[in-house]
Protein backbone atom coordinates (compact mmCIF):
# COMPACT_ATOMS: atom_id res chain seq x y z
CA UNK A 1 0.00 0.00 0.00
CA UNK A 2 1.12 3.53 -0.84
CA UNK A 3 0.24 6.51 1.54
CA UNK A 4 -0.51 9.40 -0.74
CA UNK A 5 0.79 12.79 0.91
CA UNK A 6 -0.34 14.86 -1.36
CA UNK A 7 -3.97 14.19 -0.94
CA UNK A 8 -2.79 14.69 2.15
CA UNK A 9 -1.04 17.92 1.63
CA UNK A 10 -3.51 19.67 -0.57
CA UNK A 11 -6.04 19.13 1.53
CA UNK A 12 -4.63 20.43 4.53
CA UNK A 13 -6.79 23.79 4.12
CA UNK A 14 -10.25 21.74 4.64
CA UNK A 15 -8.56 20.21 7.25
CA UNK A 16 -7.59 23.70 9.19
CA UNK A 17 -10.81 25.15 8.50
CA UNK A 18 -12.53 21.48 10.03
CA UNK A 19 -10.33 21.81 13.23
CA UNK A 20 -11.72 25.58 13.79
CA UNK A 21 -15.82 24.44 13.32
CA UNK A 22 -14.30 21.45 15.52
CA UNK A 23 -13.26 24.22 18.31
CA UNK A 24 -16.20 26.84 18.03
CA UNK A 25 -18.32 23.50 18.52
CA UNK A 26 -16.30 22.31 21.69
CA UNK A 27 -16.29 25.76 23.37
CA UNK A 28 -19.44 26.93 22.89
CA UNK A 29 -20.47 22.95 24.39
CA UNK A 30 -18.30 23.83 26.99
CA UNK A 31 -19.48 27.67 27.78
CA UNK A 32 -23.20 26.65 28.17
CA UNK A 33 -22.68 22.92 29.90
CA UNK A 34 -20.74 24.09 32.55
CA UNK A 35 -22.78 27.20 33.38
CA UNK A 36 -25.79 24.89 33.01
CA UNK A 37 -24.08 22.23 35.20
CA UNK A 38 -22.98 24.39 37.57
CA UNK A 39 -27.34 24.94 39.02
CA UNK A 40 -27.76 21.01 37.99
CA UNK A 41 -25.04 19.99 40.10
CA UNK A 42 -26.12 22.38 43.19
CA UNK A 43 -29.91 20.90 42.38
CA UNK A 44 -28.36 17.15 42.49
CA UNK A 45 -26.66 17.48 45.61
CA UNK A 46 -30.06 19.19 47.48
CA UNK A 47 -32.14 16.97 50.11
CA UNK A 48 -34.99 18.34 48.66
CA UNK A 49 -36.83 15.95 46.35
CA UNK A 50 -38.79 18.75 44.47
CA UNK A 51 -35.01 20.23 43.70
CA UNK A 52 -33.24 17.63 42.92
CA UNK A 53 -35.67 15.01 41.11
CA UNK A 54 -35.99 17.66 38.41
CA UNK A 55 -32.56 17.48 37.98
CA UNK A 56 -32.40 14.09 38.38
CA UNK A 57 -34.32 13.07 35.79
CA UNK A 58 -32.76 15.80 33.35
CA UNK A 59 -29.22 13.84 33.64
CA UNK A 60 -30.78 11.11 33.73
CA UNK A 61 -32.57 11.20 30.33
CA UNK A 62 -29.44 12.91 28.95
CA UNK A 63 -26.88 10.15 29.88
CA UNK A 64 -29.17 7.30 28.83
CA UNK A 65 -29.40 8.19 25.46
CA UNK A 66 -26.84 8.16 23.01
CA UNK A 67 -25.39 11.71 21.65
CA UNK A 68 -26.58 10.74 18.54
CA UNK A 69 -30.34 9.95 18.94
CA UNK A 70 -30.18 13.67 20.70
CA UNK A 71 -28.46 15.10 18.03
CA UNK A 72 -31.15 13.99 15.54
CA UNK A 73 -34.18 14.28 17.18
CA UNK A 74 -32.95 17.91 17.86
CA UNK A 75 -32.43 18.66 13.97
CA UNK A 76 -34.75 16.61 12.05
CA UNK A 77 -37.66 15.65 14.79
CA UNK A 78 -38.57 18.66 15.52
CA UNK A 79 -38.50 20.01 11.97
CA UNK A 80 -41.27 17.60 12.00
CA UNK A 81 -43.81 19.82 14.00
CA UNK A 82 -45.60 22.56 12.32
CA UNK A 83 -45.51 24.54 15.96
CA UNK A 84 -41.61 24.18 15.79
CA UNK A 85 -41.67 25.33 12.04
CA UNK A 86 -43.94 28.07 12.45
CA UNK A 87 -42.25 29.38 15.37
CA UNK A 88 -39.89 32.40 16.58
CA UNK A 89 -37.04 29.90 16.87
CA UNK A 90 -37.04 28.02 13.66
CA UNK A 91 -34.54 29.99 11.88
CA UNK A 92 -31.90 28.79 14.50
CA UNK A 93 -33.54 25.17 15.23
CA UNK A 94 -33.39 24.53 11.27
CA UNK A 95 -29.54 25.90 11.34
CA UNK A 96 -27.19 22.44 11.96
CA UNK A 97 -24.25 24.76 13.63
CA UNK A 98 -27.26 25.98 16.17
CA UNK A 99 -28.30 22.31 16.51
CA UNK A 100 -25.30 20.52 17.08
CA UNK A 101 -24.36 22.95 19.82
CA UNK A 102 -27.09 22.86 21.38
CA UNK A 103 -26.63 19.10 21.36
CA UNK A 104 -23.75 18.56 22.37
CA UNK A 105 -23.87 21.75 24.94
CA UNK A 106 -26.95 19.76 27.18
CA UNK A 107 -24.92 16.34 26.34
CA UNK A 108 -22.02 17.90 28.34
CA UNK A 109 -23.98 19.96 31.08
CA UNK A 110 -25.56 16.48 32.20
CA UNK A 111 -22.13 14.21 32.47
CA UNK A 112 -20.47 17.52 34.55
CA UNK A 113 -23.27 18.30 36.57
CA UNK A 114 -23.15 14.79 37.83
CA UNK A 115 -19.25 15.30 38.05
CA UNK A 116 -19.75 18.01 40.33
CA UNK A 117 -22.42 16.68 42.16
CA UNK A 118 -20.03 14.13 43.06
CA UNK A 119 -17.23 16.50 44.01
CA UNK A 120 -19.75 18.66 45.66
CA UNK A 121 -20.62 15.63 48.09
CA UNK A 122 -16.99 14.31 49.10
CA UNK A 123 -16.17 17.64 50.46
CA UNK A 124 -15.41 16.67 54.50
CA UNK A 125 -18.24 18.14 56.49
CA UNK A 126 -15.66 19.67 59.16
CA UNK A 127 -14.86 22.35 56.42
CA UNK A 128 -18.56 22.81 55.90
CA UNK A 129 -19.21 23.23 60.14
CA UNK A 130 -15.96 25.37 60.20
CA UNK A 131 -17.96 27.77 57.74
CA UNK A 132 -21.34 27.73 59.84
CA UNK A 133 -20.00 28.35 62.93
CA UNK A 134 -17.91 32.06 61.55
CA UNK A 135 -21.35 32.90 60.79
CA UNK A 136 -21.49 32.43 56.87
CA UNK A 137 -24.78 32.37 55.35
CA UNK A 138 -25.82 29.63 53.28
CA UNK A 139 -25.19 31.30 49.84
CA UNK A 140 -21.43 32.47 51.36
CA UNK A 141 -20.62 29.12 52.10
CA UNK A 142 -21.74 27.75 48.83
CA UNK A 143 -20.10 30.77 47.00
CA UNK A 144 -16.82 30.48 48.60
CA UNK A 145 -16.15 27.03 50.60
CA UNK A 146 -18.57 24.65 48.70
CA UNK A 147 -18.36 25.43 45.04
CA UNK A 148 -14.90 26.75 44.85
CA UNK A 149 -13.59 23.24 46.80
CA UNK A 150 -15.69 21.21 44.13
CA UNK A 151 -14.98 22.80 40.95
CA UNK A 152 -10.81 22.01 42.15
CA UNK A 153 -11.29 18.43 43.09
CA UNK A 154 -14.06 17.75 39.52
CA UNK A 155 -10.80 19.19 37.35
CA UNK A 156 -9.26 15.88 37.09
CA UNK A 157 -12.53 13.99 35.93
CA UNK A 158 -13.96 17.23 34.02
CA UNK A 159 -10.80 17.32 32.07
CA UNK A 160 -11.54 13.62 30.71
CA UNK A 161 -15.11 15.27 30.16
CA UNK A 162 -13.67 17.61 27.93
CA UNK A 163 -11.87 15.22 25.91
CA UNK A 164 -14.53 12.69 25.21
CA UNK A 165 -16.92 16.21 24.28
CA UNK A 166 -13.75 16.71 22.04
CA UNK A 167 -14.50 13.23 20.12
CA UNK A 168 -18.15 13.59 20.45
CA UNK A 169 -17.99 16.17 18.26
CA UNK A 170 -17.36 14.73 15.32
CA UNK A 171 -20.99 13.73 15.32
CA UNK A 172 -21.28 17.20 13.74
CA UNK A 173 -20.26 15.63 10.48
CA UNK A 174 -23.54 13.86 10.67
CA UNK A 175 -25.90 17.18 10.28
CA UNK A 176 -24.01 18.57 7.45
CA UNK A 177 -21.07 20.27 9.35
CA UNK A 178 -17.59 20.25 7.79
CA UNK A 179 -15.40 20.10 11.07
CA UNK A 180 -12.32 18.10 11.17
CA UNK A 181 -14.52 14.45 10.46
CA UNK A 182 -16.61 16.50 8.14
CA UNK A 183 -13.60 17.01 6.21
CA UNK A 184 -12.23 13.38 5.96
CA UNK A 185 -15.44 12.50 4.66
CA UNK A 186 -15.16 14.90 2.01
CA UNK A 187 -11.53 14.22 1.46
CA UNK A 188 -12.61 10.13 1.70
CA UNK A 189 -15.59 10.68 -0.80
CA UNK A 190 -13.23 13.11 -3.26
CA UNK A 191 -10.28 10.82 -3.77
CA UNK A 192 -11.49 7.56 -2.85
CA UNK A 193 -8.71 7.36 0.18
CA UNK A 194 -10.43 7.04 3.28
CA UNK A 195 -7.64 5.52 5.19
CA UNK A 196 -5.49 8.54 4.30
CA UNK A 197 -8.29 11.03 5.18
CA UNK A 198 -9.24 9.53 8.27
CA UNK A 199 -5.57 8.66 9.40
CA UNK A 200 -5.55 12.45 8.77
CA UNK A 201 -8.56 13.47 10.76
CA UNK A 202 -7.36 10.92 13.88
CA UNK A 203 -3.60 12.77 13.73
CA UNK A 204 -5.58 16.42 14.34
CA UNK A 205 -7.60 14.95 17.04
CA UNK A 206 -4.70 13.36 19.04
CA UNK A 207 -2.95 16.90 18.69
CA UNK A 208 -6.01 18.73 20.13
CA UNK A 209 -6.31 16.38 22.65
CA UNK A 210 -2.27 16.70 23.72
CA UNK A 211 -3.23 20.38 23.99
CA UNK A 212 -5.82 20.16 26.24
CA UNK A 213 -4.22 17.44 28.70
CA UNK A 214 -1.53 20.47 28.77
CA UNK A 215 -3.78 22.82 29.79
CA UNK A 216 -5.64 20.54 32.45
CA UNK A 217 -1.88 19.65 33.53
CA UNK A 218 -1.30 23.29 34.23
CA UNK A 219 -4.82 24.75 35.54
CA UNK A 220 -4.59 21.46 37.71
CA UNK A 221 -1.15 22.74 39.09
CA UNK A 222 -2.49 25.97 39.54
CA UNK A 223 -5.56 24.74 41.66
CA UNK A 224 -4.90 21.79 43.05
CA UNK A 225 -1.37 22.40 44.57
CA UNK A 226 -3.35 21.81 47.91
CA UNK A 227 -3.97 18.17 47.11
CA UNK A 228 -0.39 17.86 45.95
CA UNK A 229 2.82 16.55 47.89
CA UNK A 230 4.32 18.89 49.58
CA UNK A 231 7.56 20.16 47.81
CA UNK A 232 10.60 21.16 49.84
CA UNK B 1 -23.40 40.65 83.24
CA UNK B 2 -22.43 37.46 81.46
CA UNK B 3 -20.66 37.17 77.85
CA UNK B 4 -22.16 33.89 77.62
CA UNK B 5 -24.85 32.70 79.29
CA UNK B 6 -26.90 28.60 78.82
CA UNK B 7 -29.80 27.72 80.69
CA UNK B 8 -30.85 24.54 81.36
CA UNK B 9 -30.07 22.64 78.13
CA UNK B 10 -31.08 19.57 76.99
CA UNK B 11 -30.23 17.38 73.83
CA UNK B 12 -31.31 13.95 72.58
CA UNK B 13 -30.96 11.66 69.49
CA UNK B 14 -34.10 9.57 69.19
CA UNK B 15 -34.82 8.21 72.83
CA UNK B 16 -31.35 8.83 74.16
CA UNK B 17 -30.64 11.95 76.14
CA UNK B 18 -27.62 13.38 75.58
CA UNK B 19 -27.76 16.30 77.93
CA UNK B 20 -30.39 16.29 80.42
CA UNK B 21 -30.22 20.55 81.35
CA UNK B 22 -26.92 22.04 81.53
CA UNK B 23 -25.90 25.50 82.08
CA UNK B 24 -22.86 27.55 82.21
CA UNK B 25 -22.10 31.19 82.78
CA UNK B 26 -19.22 32.77 81.88
CA UNK B 27 -17.58 36.45 82.52
CA UNK B 28 -15.32 38.27 80.89
CA UNK B 29 -12.14 37.16 81.21
CA UNK B 30 -13.83 33.34 82.64
CA UNK B 31 -12.01 30.29 80.92
CA UNK B 32 -14.05 27.38 81.63
CA UNK B 33 -12.74 23.74 81.30
CA UNK B 34 -15.27 21.36 80.48
CA UNK B 35 -14.63 17.59 81.29
CA UNK B 36 -15.86 14.11 81.31
CA UNK B 37 -15.45 10.77 79.80
CA UNK B 38 -16.53 9.83 76.54
CA UNK B 39 -20.27 10.28 76.13
CA UNK B 40 -21.31 12.45 78.62
CA UNK B 41 -22.47 14.87 76.22
CA UNK B 42 -19.50 17.57 76.59
CA UNK B 43 -18.96 18.43 72.94
CA UNK B 44 -22.09 17.87 72.07
CA UNK B 45 -23.24 21.07 74.71
CA UNK B 46 -20.69 23.08 72.88
CA UNK B 47 -21.51 22.48 69.52
CA UNK B 48 -25.35 23.43 70.64
CA UNK B 49 -23.81 26.87 72.03
CA UNK B 50 -23.62 27.68 68.64
CA UNK B 51 -26.63 25.60 67.12
CA UNK B 52 -24.11 23.16 64.83
CA UNK B 53 -26.02 20.87 67.13
CA UNK B 54 -29.70 21.34 67.74
CA UNK B 55 -30.27 21.85 71.01
CA UNK B 56 -34.50 20.29 72.39
CA UNK B 57 -34.74 22.69 74.76
CA UNK B 58 -32.60 25.95 76.74
CA UNK B 59 -31.78 29.33 76.45
CA UNK B 60 -28.30 30.60 74.97
CA UNK B 61 -27.49 33.82 75.70
CA UNK B 62 -24.42 36.24 73.94
CA UNK B 63 -24.15 39.37 75.90
CA UNK B 64 -27.54 39.70 77.49
CA UNK B 65 -28.54 38.87 73.74
CA UNK B 66 -31.17 35.75 73.91
CA UNK B 67 -31.22 33.79 70.38
CA UNK B 68 -34.35 33.37 69.33
CA UNK B 69 -35.29 29.40 68.69
CA UNK B 70 -38.23 28.28 67.72
CA UNK B 71 -38.75 24.27 67.31
CA UNK B 72 -38.64 22.16 64.04
CA UNK B 73 -40.73 19.33 63.33
CA UNK B 74 -39.00 17.01 64.74
CA UNK B 75 -39.04 18.81 68.18
CA UNK B 76 -35.21 20.20 67.82
CA UNK B 77 -34.62 24.06 68.08
CA UNK B 78 -33.71 25.62 65.47
CA UNK B 79 -32.82 29.67 64.56
CA UNK B 80 -35.72 31.47 64.28
CA UNK B 81 -34.19 34.33 62.56
CA UNK B 82 -31.08 32.81 60.37
CA UNK B 83 -29.56 36.48 60.30
CA UNK B 84 -29.37 36.29 63.99
CA UNK B 85 -27.76 33.20 64.12
CA UNK B 86 -24.99 34.07 61.91
CA UNK B 87 -24.42 37.09 63.82
CA UNK B 88 -24.33 35.57 67.03
CA UNK B 89 -21.89 32.64 65.52
CA UNK B 90 -19.82 35.21 64.40
CA UNK B 91 -19.09 36.46 67.67
CA UNK B 92 -18.53 33.04 68.66
CA UNK B 93 -15.39 31.76 67.39
CA UNK B 94 -14.85 28.39 67.51
CA UNK B 95 -12.00 25.84 67.21
CA UNK B 96 -12.40 21.92 66.44
CA UNK B 97 -10.56 18.80 67.36
CA UNK B 98 -9.82 18.29 63.97
CA UNK B 99 -8.89 21.90 62.89
CA UNK B 100 -11.31 21.94 59.97
CA UNK B 101 -9.12 24.48 57.59
CA UNK B 102 -10.62 25.23 53.95
CA UNK B 103 -7.92 22.92 52.57
CA UNK B 104 -8.26 25.05 49.00
CA UNK B 105 -7.31 28.01 51.00
CA UNK B 106 -3.49 29.05 52.32
CA UNK B 107 -2.63 29.52 55.89
CA UNK B 108 -3.54 33.32 55.24
CA UNK B 109 -6.66 33.17 53.21
CA UNK B 110 -8.12 30.76 55.97
CA UNK B 111 -7.40 33.56 58.33
CA UNK B 112 -9.06 36.57 56.28
CA UNK B 113 -11.87 34.70 54.97
CA UNK B 114 -14.47 35.50 57.26
CA UNK B 115 -13.19 38.71 58.77
CA UNK B 116 -13.57 39.94 54.65
CA UNK B 117 -16.86 37.52 53.56
CA UNK B 118 -18.90 37.47 56.90
CA UNK B 119 -17.81 40.75 58.98
CA UNK B 120 -17.07 42.45 55.77
CA UNK B 121 -13.69 44.10 56.86
CA UNK B 122 -11.17 45.70 53.89
CA UNK B 123 -8.73 43.09 52.53
CA UNK B 124 -5.93 45.16 53.12
CA UNK B 125 -6.47 45.28 57.11
CA UNK B 126 -7.94 41.72 57.36
CA UNK B 127 -4.44 40.85 55.82
CA UNK B 128 -2.90 42.58 58.39
CA UNK B 129 -4.66 40.90 60.71
CA UNK B 130 -4.32 37.53 59.67
CA UNK B 131 -0.42 38.24 59.64
CA UNK B 132 -0.42 39.37 63.04
CA UNK B 133 -2.64 36.76 64.62
CA UNK B 134 -0.54 34.47 62.39
CA UNK B 135 2.77 35.84 64.36
CA UNK B 136 1.14 35.68 67.81
CA UNK B 137 0.25 31.89 67.22
CA UNK B 138 3.97 31.22 65.89
CA UNK B 139 2.98 30.33 62.64
CA UNK B 140 3.19 33.78 60.46
CA UNK B 141 6.27 31.17 58.35
CA UNK B 142 3.86 29.15 57.37
CA UNK B 143 1.49 31.50 55.93
CA UNK B 144 1.37 30.49 52.19
CA UNK B 145 1.37 26.94 52.66
CA UNK B 146 -2.10 24.73 52.51
CA UNK B 147 -3.50 22.75 55.66
CA UNK B 148 -2.13 19.34 53.56
CA UNK B 149 0.94 20.44 53.95
CA UNK B 150 1.32 21.60 57.28
CA UNK B 151 1.73 19.47 60.75
CA UNK B 152 -1.31 18.97 62.70
CA UNK B 153 -0.19 21.27 65.38
CA UNK B 154 1.02 24.12 62.82
CA UNK B 155 -2.89 23.60 61.68
CA UNK B 156 -4.19 23.73 64.79
CA UNK B 157 -2.77 26.99 65.60
CA UNK B 158 -3.77 27.78 62.04
CA UNK B 159 -7.16 27.47 63.69
CA UNK B 160 -7.05 29.40 66.23
CA UNK B 161 -5.76 32.42 64.70
CA UNK B 162 -8.77 32.00 62.28
CA UNK B 163 -10.90 32.05 65.59
CA UNK B 164 -8.81 35.17 66.76
CA UNK B 165 -9.21 37.10 63.72
CA UNK B 166 -13.00 37.43 64.51
CA UNK B 167 -12.42 39.14 67.29
CA UNK B 168 -14.94 37.16 68.59
CA UNK B 169 -16.59 37.69 72.17
CA UNK B 170 -16.06 34.01 73.20
CA UNK B 171 -13.79 31.20 72.17
CA UNK B 172 -15.34 27.92 71.98
CA UNK B 173 -12.80 25.21 71.78
CA UNK B 174 -13.86 21.50 70.89
CA UNK B 175 -10.92 18.97 72.40
CA UNK B 176 -8.32 20.87 70.30
CA UNK B 177 -5.44 18.68 71.61
CA UNK B 178 -7.19 15.34 71.15
CA UNK B 179 -6.06 15.10 67.13
CA UNK B 180 -2.69 15.99 67.73
CA UNK B 181 0.80 13.87 68.47
CA UNK B 182 1.50 14.19 72.40
CA UNK B 183 4.46 16.41 71.14
CA UNK B 184 2.74 18.86 69.52
CA UNK B 185 0.03 18.61 72.48
CA UNK B 186 2.29 21.70 74.51
CA UNK B 187 2.74 24.04 71.65
CA UNK B 188 -0.80 24.23 71.33
CA UNK B 189 -1.91 24.70 74.91
CA UNK B 190 0.89 27.43 74.98
CA UNK B 191 -0.93 29.66 72.33
CA UNK B 192 -3.99 28.47 74.42
CA UNK B 193 -2.34 29.92 77.91
CA UNK B 194 -1.48 32.99 76.62
CA UNK B 195 -4.91 34.00 75.34
CA UNK B 196 -6.48 32.67 78.55
CA UNK B 197 -3.79 35.11 80.11
CA UNK B 198 -4.80 37.92 78.04
CA UNK B 199 -8.43 37.89 79.26
CA UNK B 200 -9.94 36.37 76.61
CA UNK B 201 -13.03 34.29 77.64
CA UNK B 202 -12.94 30.69 76.39
CA UNK B 203 -15.18 27.67 76.92
CA UNK B 204 -12.78 24.70 76.63
CA UNK B 205 -13.46 21.23 76.34
CA UNK B 206 -10.85 19.20 77.40
CA UNK B 207 -8.83 16.22 78.28
CA UNK B 208 -5.96 18.02 79.46
CA UNK B 209 -6.08 17.86 83.32
CA UNK B 210 -2.65 19.91 83.42
CA UNK B 211 -4.61 23.02 81.12
CA UNK B 212 -7.86 22.69 83.06
CA UNK B 213 -5.81 22.92 86.54
CA UNK B 214 -3.67 25.61 85.92
CA UNK B 215 -4.97 27.44 83.05
CA UNK B 216 -8.92 28.15 83.77
CA UNK B 217 -10.61 29.10 86.37
CA UNK B 218 -13.54 27.36 86.60
CA UNK B 219 -14.50 23.62 85.68
CA UNK B 220 -17.44 21.62 84.59
CA UNK B 221 -17.55 18.10 85.40
CA UNK B 222 -20.28 16.40 82.90
CA UNK B 223 -21.64 12.52 83.49
CA UNK B 224 -24.32 11.35 81.38
CA UNK B 225 -25.62 14.34 80.35
CA UNK B 226 -25.64 16.42 83.80
CA UNK B 227 -23.18 18.57 85.73
CA UNK B 228 -22.07 16.37 88.28
CA UNK B 229 -19.30 18.96 89.54
CA UNK B 230 -18.43 22.18 89.50
CA UNK B 231 -16.44 25.38 90.85
CA UNK B 232 -12.57 26.12 91.03
CA UNK B 233 -10.44 23.70 89.44
CA UNK B 234 -7.85 23.40 91.99
CA UNK B 235 -10.04 22.69 94.96
CA UNK B 236 -12.50 20.24 92.90
CA UNK B 237 -9.45 18.45 91.20
CA UNK B 238 -7.80 18.16 94.91
CA UNK B 239 -11.36 17.62 96.68
CA UNK B 240 -13.48 15.60 94.22
CA UNK B 241 -16.65 15.11 96.21
CA UNK B 242 -18.91 12.47 94.04
CA UNK B 243 -17.75 8.75 93.33
CA UNK B 244 -17.86 9.92 89.80
CA UNK B 245 -15.31 12.59 89.50
CA UNK B 246 -12.79 10.54 91.74
CA UNK B 247 -13.44 7.33 89.08
CA UNK B 248 -12.58 9.86 86.05
CA UNK B 249 -9.85 11.03 87.75
CA UNK B 250 -7.88 8.17 89.31
CA UNK B 251 -8.13 6.69 85.52
CA UNK B 252 -6.68 10.85 83.93
CA UNK B 253 -4.60 12.58 86.15
CA UNK B 254 -0.94 13.02 85.84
Amino acid sequence: MIFDYNVVLDSLPLYFAGVLVTLKLLVIALVFGLALAVPLGLMRVSKQPVVNFPAWLYTYAIRGTPMLVQLYLLYYGLAQFEAVRASVLWPYLSNATFCACLAFAINTSAYSAEILAGSLKTIPPGEIEAAKAVGMSRFKLYRRILLPSALRRALPQYSNEVIMMLHTTSLASVVTLIDITGAAKTVSSQYYLPFEAYITAGLFYLGLTFILVRLFKLAERRWLAYLAPRKA
Amino acid sequence: MYKLEVQDLHKRYGNHEVLKGVSLAAKAGDVISIIGSSGSGKSTFLRCINLLEQPHAGKILLNGEELKLVPNKDGALKAADPKQLQRMRSRLSMVFQHFNLWSHMSALDNVMEAPVHVLGMDKQAAREKAEHYLAKVGVAHRKDAYPAHMSGGEQQRVAIARALAMEPEVMLFDEPTSALDPELVGEVLKVMQDLAQEGRTMVVVTHEMGFAREVSNQLVFLHQGLVEERGCPKEVLANPQSDRLKQFLSGSLK
